[in-house]
């Protein structure tokens, strides 16, 4: 049995980033994500490792992506308006095609919104605000054990693929204190980072790497032109959408009603999934765990045999749109939204109790 | 008229060939900065330990020549803050330079460079000073001096509207973190040996592990001027040199 601690959201990232053998962070404060970059502040130096507070959000993404140019594993945090700050470079990294980690902690917005929880970076997260068009894998954990585990899972996807990944998290789900058990995963072996900068004296054969952020400006070994260089970003984005689907089911065999929920107000759902089963009421639920890839083929098969859905999530509806397709805009699609918050003010969240409501009015 | 030429200098060994032509202007600086770096490089031995980070600047192309490890471009202005995202896990031996031009460095990028001299984050910024959006067709830069004609300042820079320019060596000087800051040009020999102390002082306090170093190098751009490349020379020396005065701002062995 490992070490079970009692921590919360946030600082599971930084335990479950040590798990991983990450080298550095590099992050600025924006709340609720702060205890994140504390936590490497203070517990990263004395293992060896780095911690660098940088100047602002733009420059903490700069820093990552610097940092994965030499081959380090790296990770920053932000939430709120620290998001759309990075994703320029963000952009730059996808072309660059160097691997790292994002946390992202959702608050609520638009623009600075409020300093408290909420979803709604979900639209920005999975379709990618930077310039150009490119993918991320984008995990969305329910819990801070999920959160251990998801970042551990996000630098070994982001390796394999060279490409960034973002952990989709939220602040109830980073504030809440949570038992979790500090574990090291299992992964298939990466091949060497023979792609890394780190002065050609060090390089195989003693030849220069080149990487650049502006693949498809001039030529580069990896991708001779800018078709060269869409086809092979399209063939990984591919391939991530094809292999890297990760959701979980429950009670869908006789379900009349699916609910699809993710990250906190996926606790809020299940909760109310089973009160409405001690009613008898035939509900079942779908929780993407990737929100990039969606889940599409799984909610898709559901809505086949004929069931109704329930999209709940704590913005003005965002992964609904994933839900309107995956069901080809053709069946009864309800929303438990933002606007059915317990409370008006910022600490307001959606309770089951309302969630059981519109089940109870969807199935009548 | 058939006189033989006599080369100057051969090409530095740290050129490499790219697939396409070199999409450099005729009498364009880009050349001759990169060419003084490198040489510098080679003279230091440091070309086996260098990190060479391109921004955005037409100039960028000079990564994709240069036979060292390189990456370019990076984000608009972003450079130093990619670098230093480096530093923290290269080895201690590992030479990391920038190579941006003055809209990247001075005005995007404004909080990237300043911010690094701050924290003496041991990285050396070369900053090519053309006083014009080069890459973009000619339109004002933080360093276009006061009637100075652009694309977007069609009747000269006017003080009371687009105010004065900003001299990137002196800001930079003027940082506790700073270790060596410096502005050179490229308009006679005497300024090129000259540019090439400063450039070589500069890696050196990276070597050395003293902190941040920055050079500034004064460059024709001519097709932007409306210049031909001899007109461009003389105007880096009387308008240019006057207000962005060439010398060395900052030199110290332990900064603070
Ligand atoms: S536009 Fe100016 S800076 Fe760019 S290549 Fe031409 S001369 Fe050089």
């Amino acid at each position: 049995m490992e070490d079970i601690i009692f921590i919360d959201g946030n600082e599971a990232v930084g335990w479950g980033a040590l798990a991983a053998g990450c080298d550095a962070f590099y992050g600025y404060p924006v709340t609720p994500q702060n205890n994140i970059g504390e936590w490497f502040a203070r517990e990263f130096p004395k293992r060896g490792k780095v911690f660098a507070q940088t100047s602002s959000e733009v420059a903490s993404i700069n820093w990552l992506l610097g940092g994965a140019t030499v081959g380090g594993r790296v990770i920053t945090s932000t939430s709120g308006p620290g998001w759309p700050l990075m994703q320029e470079t963000i952009s730059h990294i996808v072309n660059c095609e160097v691997p790292c980690v994002i946390v992202l902690v959702q608050r609520g917005g638009p623009g600075q919104g409020t300093t408290r929880h909420g979803q709604m970076d979900y639209a920005s997260a999975t379709l990618g605000g930077g310039n150009g068009g490119y993918k991320n894998i984008v995990l969305a954990p329910y819990s801070a054990q999920e959160v251990h585990d998801l970042v551990q899972i996000a630098f070994h996807l982001a390796d394999k693929y060279r490409n960034p990944v973002v952990v989709l998290s939220d602040g109830i789900i980073g504030t809440t204190m949570e038992p979790v058990e500090l574990r090291s995963l299992e992964f298939e072996e990466l091949p060497e980072k023979d792609w890394a900068l780190r002065g050609r004296g060090k390089q195989k054969g003693k030849k220069r790497n080149l990487l650049s952020c502006g693949q498809g400006l001039m030529p580069t070994p990896r991708n001779p032109s800018y078709l060269a260089l869409l086809n092979t970003l399209n063939d990984k984005f591919n391939k991530m959408e094809r292999e890297e689907v990760l959701s979980e089911s429950h009670n869908l065999d006789d379900a009349e009603l699916v609910v699809v929920s993710y990250g906190y107000s996926a606790r809020v759902s299940i909760e109310a999934m089973w009160l409405a089963r001690a009613e008898d009421l035939k509900v079942g639920m779908i929780r993407p765990i990737t929100v990039w890839p969606f889940p599409y083929d799984v909610i898709r098969s559901e809505y086949k045999k004929g069931k109704k859905f329930l999209v709940v999530e704590d913005s003005l509806g965002q992964m609904l749109v994933d839900v309107r397709m995956a069901c080809d805009y053709e069946t009864e699609i309800g929303l438990i939204s933002c606007l059915d918050r317990h409370e008006e003010r910022e600490g307001g969240v959606i309770f089951p109790e309302k969630v059981l409501q519109k089940i109870k009015m969807m199935l009548a | 008229m058939n006189q033989k030429k006599e080369l100057v200098a051969g090409t530095p060994s740290l050129k490499v060939k790219l697939p396409l032509p070199l999409s450099f202007c005729q009498g364009c600086h880009h050349g001759s900065a990169v060419r003084v770096i490198w040489e510098s490089l080679e003279e230091l031995g440091i070309e086996d330990n260098t990190i060479f980070i391109g921004g955005v600047t037409c100039g960028s192309i000079n990564a994709f020549i240069t036979d060292v490890d390189a990456l370019a471009p990076v984000a608009h202005g972003r450079a130093p803050d990619t670098a230093s995202g480096m530093r923290r896990l290269v080895d201690e031996d590992t030479i990391i330079i920038t190579y941006q031009g003055d809209g990247d460095a001075i005005a995007i990028g404004t909080e990237s460079l300043v911010q690094a001299a701050g924290r003496s984050e041991r990285i050396t910024v070369f900053m090519v000073n053309n006083a014009n959006y080069g890459t973009t067709g000619g339109q004002m830069a933080p360093t276009t001096i006061v009637g100075q004609k652009t694309t977007t300042t069609p009747l000269g820079r006017g003080k009371n509207q687009e105010g004065f320019p900003l001299s990137a060596a002196e800001i930079v000087a003027g940082i506790k973190g700073t270790a060596y800051s410096a502005r050179g040009s490229l308009t006679s020999p005497a300024n090129y040996t000259k540019t090439k102390k400063y450039v070589k002082k500069a890696l050196q306090k990276q070597i050395d592990k003293v902190g941040f170093s920055f050079v500034e190098i004064l460059s024709a751009c001519p097709p932007n001027w409306g210049m031909p490349p001899t007109e461009c020379l003389k105007w880096i020396d009387t308008e240019l040199a006057k207000e962005f005065p060439l010398g060395e701002f900052k030199d110290v062995d332990s900064p603070g």
